[in-house]
């Protein structure tokens, strides 16, 4: 038995119906569960001996607008014991509504978390430090959203310096 | 211009406990603003290599919390990456992590090329091993003379970076460019090295390990450099794990793992190398773990130059590698492949990929989706240095605020590839 099966095997015996489909793609194993019980999941992963999935590698937000559910929000796992990544994905439809922190088993899950949210606008129920990390605390809008324009700048010479100047959105004292 | 350019200083005197807790959140937060002391140090404070903040509290002169300011350098690189063709967006890779755009690369070409599905040249990817490691010199060589310099050991500083002009070199041989290489390309390389490729880095392994020799005799036993980093920043090996820490810096707390040889990409299962780990978890072993590092490079680098095999560098799929130049005189095949290539781009399936790689500093991810168009529908990159930023206010609580220097040091942080 591989280590993309017996995951889901034991993951079957412990949470049973957890697993809602499992996808492969290029050798590369996702598992996609409820957003509910995503926690529960990871416990399982984490401390069941046979898989000790002890490294959380990232989490990444994927935006599927038009489609719906619209976000995706996919963990990287690592068992650094048994040398196997895997990847977990939890359909968000609602964006202010997401997936539990998993600050709990993983520290450092409230840093990645922080980065999903101030990028893509998903919030995780239960940590309390999501904030402005990489935009501006006032920043309006979450860049990564496929809705949200690129954006440019208009061009500055002497000859219309004031006129340009005008119109850009300074900060707020 | 009419704005006022607002100071680091006044924007955390003006804040309350209260609204400072709600900034800096939990497990960063401040303990007891009242009796403690912030200072912000940094955005341009020389050792926090690059534009940093550190709002940092302090207790006397020690660390009692410090809560890390990213953002300064964010330029949107997922999303610029978006709007271009995969071949285009390469680019962006090489502004990250500036000091080591090989690895960059390397983690995102890995990702396309995994996404369409090819396997590039054996040639390609013995030359793809050399430029890595060679990169990895260059990257630990600025880490060195740059920490030693944040600990006040001046000379090392000038060895490291002559040392590294001479690989600078050898980039803009291969590639033209000393810094912003994007000699990585689908299906394999930009073009195929120069002859004096071969002799120049075989001269670089012969003088190299003397130099590493001379760097160990300057600092090894110097009681400054010593009192500085012995003990210091210590973070155990759970922790390590639990903090997602990679590279050098997880191995120099006692957990043995490198993508190279545990997971191997690349080809890297047919070269022979040991992979340094410490036990203390200290900067002193990180530095120890770096060190030795750059020799193992060195002999991987001297298995793949004894391999070399002989052969085209790129695979001889038109829709995704541009047609020699020569053939684009004779050929009207050539000539509309080149054309579709350089306007349109090649397109890449529905699905979703993750490619890890070990960088200089550690695990560099890059997830990358395609959705049957000809850019990407979503680029990610785990930055280690983002991700080992993480673990600084656990390292540096409870020591001096000199010590936060050295502990920043050893993690070895780029912030071009934290903030994007």
């Amino acid at each position: 038995m591989t280590r993309d099966e017996l995951a889901v095997k034991i993951l079957n015996e412990n949470l049973p119906g957890v697993v809602e489909s499992v996808s492969d793609f290029r050798g590369e194993r996702t598992l996609i569960v409820p957003k509910k019980r995503i926690k529960d999941v990871g416990r399982v992963l984490r401390d069941d001996p046979a898989l000790r999935y002890n490294f959380l590698s990232d989490i990444v937000a994927d935006d599927y607008l038009p489609d719906y559910p619209r976000f995706a929000v996919s963990y990287h796992l690592l068992s650094l014991p048994h040398k196997h990544r895997l990847r977990l994905r939890v359909w968000v439809d609602d964006p202010d509504d997401g997936p539990e922190t998993m600050a709990e088993l993983w520290p450092i899950a409230t840093w990645l978390e922080m980065e999903v949210w101030d990028l893509m606008g998903v919030r995780f129920a239960g940590n309390g430090s999501l904030r402005r990390l990489f935009l501006p605390e006032d920043w309006q809008g979450h860049p990564l959203r496929k809705d949200y324009p690129l954006g440019y700048e208009e061009v500055q010479f002497s000859f219309n310096w004031q006129e340009i100047d005008a119109k850009k959105p300074y900060a707020k004292e | 211009m009419a704005q006022r350019m607002p100071q680091a200083s006044d924007t955390v005197r003006e804040l309350s406990v209260e609204e400072i807790r709600a900034k800096f959140g939990t497990g960063m937060e401040i303990l007891d603003a009242e009796e403690h002391m912030l200072l912000s140090m940094g955005p341009q404070h020389p050792s926090t290599h690059g534009v940093l903040r550190l709002l940092v509290e302090l207790d006397g002169e020690t660390v009692v919390n410090v809560a890390p300011d990213i953002g300064f350098l964010h330029t949107g690189v997922e999303k610029n990456m978006e709007a271009k063709t995969f071949t285009k967006a390469l680019v962006m890779t090489d502004r990250m992590d500036y000091l080591s755009p090989m690895t960059n690369n390397m983690a995102y070409i890995m990702a396309v090329e995994k996404l369409l599905g090819i396997d590039i040249t054996p040639r390609a990817q013995v030359i793809r091993v050399i430029l890595a490691e060679l990169s990895r010199v260059s990257s630990h060589l600025v880490w060195l003379g740059t920490h030693a310099l944040d600990l006040a050991a001046m000379s090392v500083f000038l060895y490291c970076f002559r040392e590294r002009e001479y690989l600078l070199d050898i980039y803009e041989m291969v590639a033209g460019q000393r810094m912003m290489v994007s000699y990585f390309r689908p299906g394999g390389l930009w073009r195929d090295v120069p002859d004096e490729f071969e002799p120049a880095v075989r001269h670089f392994l012969d003088f190299f390990p003397a130099k590493i020799a001379d760097y160990e005799a300057l600092l090894d036993r110097n009681p400054i450099f010593l009192a500085r980093t012995k003990d210091v920043g210590v973070i155990s090996g759970e922790q390590a794990i639990a903090w997602g820490l990679s590279g050098p810096s997880l191995r120099g707390s006692g957990v043995d793992w490198d993508n190279r040889r545990d997971m191997p990409y690349a080809g890297y299962e047919k070269y022979e190398f040991d992979v340094p780990v410490e036990q203390v978890g200290d900067v002193y072993a990180r530095y120890r773990c770096r060190m030795r590092e750059m020799r193992e490079s060195l002999r991987i680098i001297r298995q793949a130059m004894d391999r070399l095999p002989k052969g085209p560098v790129n695979i001889d799929n038109h829709k995704i590698v541009p047609p020699p130049r020569a053939e684009l005189g004779r050929s009207m095949e050539a000539v509309i492949h080149h054309f579709k290539l350089w306007t349109e781009g090649f397109i890449a399936p529905d699905g979703y990929v993750y490619q890890v790689i070990e960088s200089p500093r550690g695990e560099i991810g890059c997830y990358l989706r395609g959705n049957s168009t000809n850019k990407p529908a979503r680029v990610h990159f785990r930055g280690p240095s983002y991700v080992n930023l993480a673990a600084l206010p656990l390292m540096a609580k409870n020591r001096f605020v000199a010590d936060l220097v050295a502990v920043i040091g050893s993690i070895d942080i780029v912030l071009g590839e934290i903030d994007r």
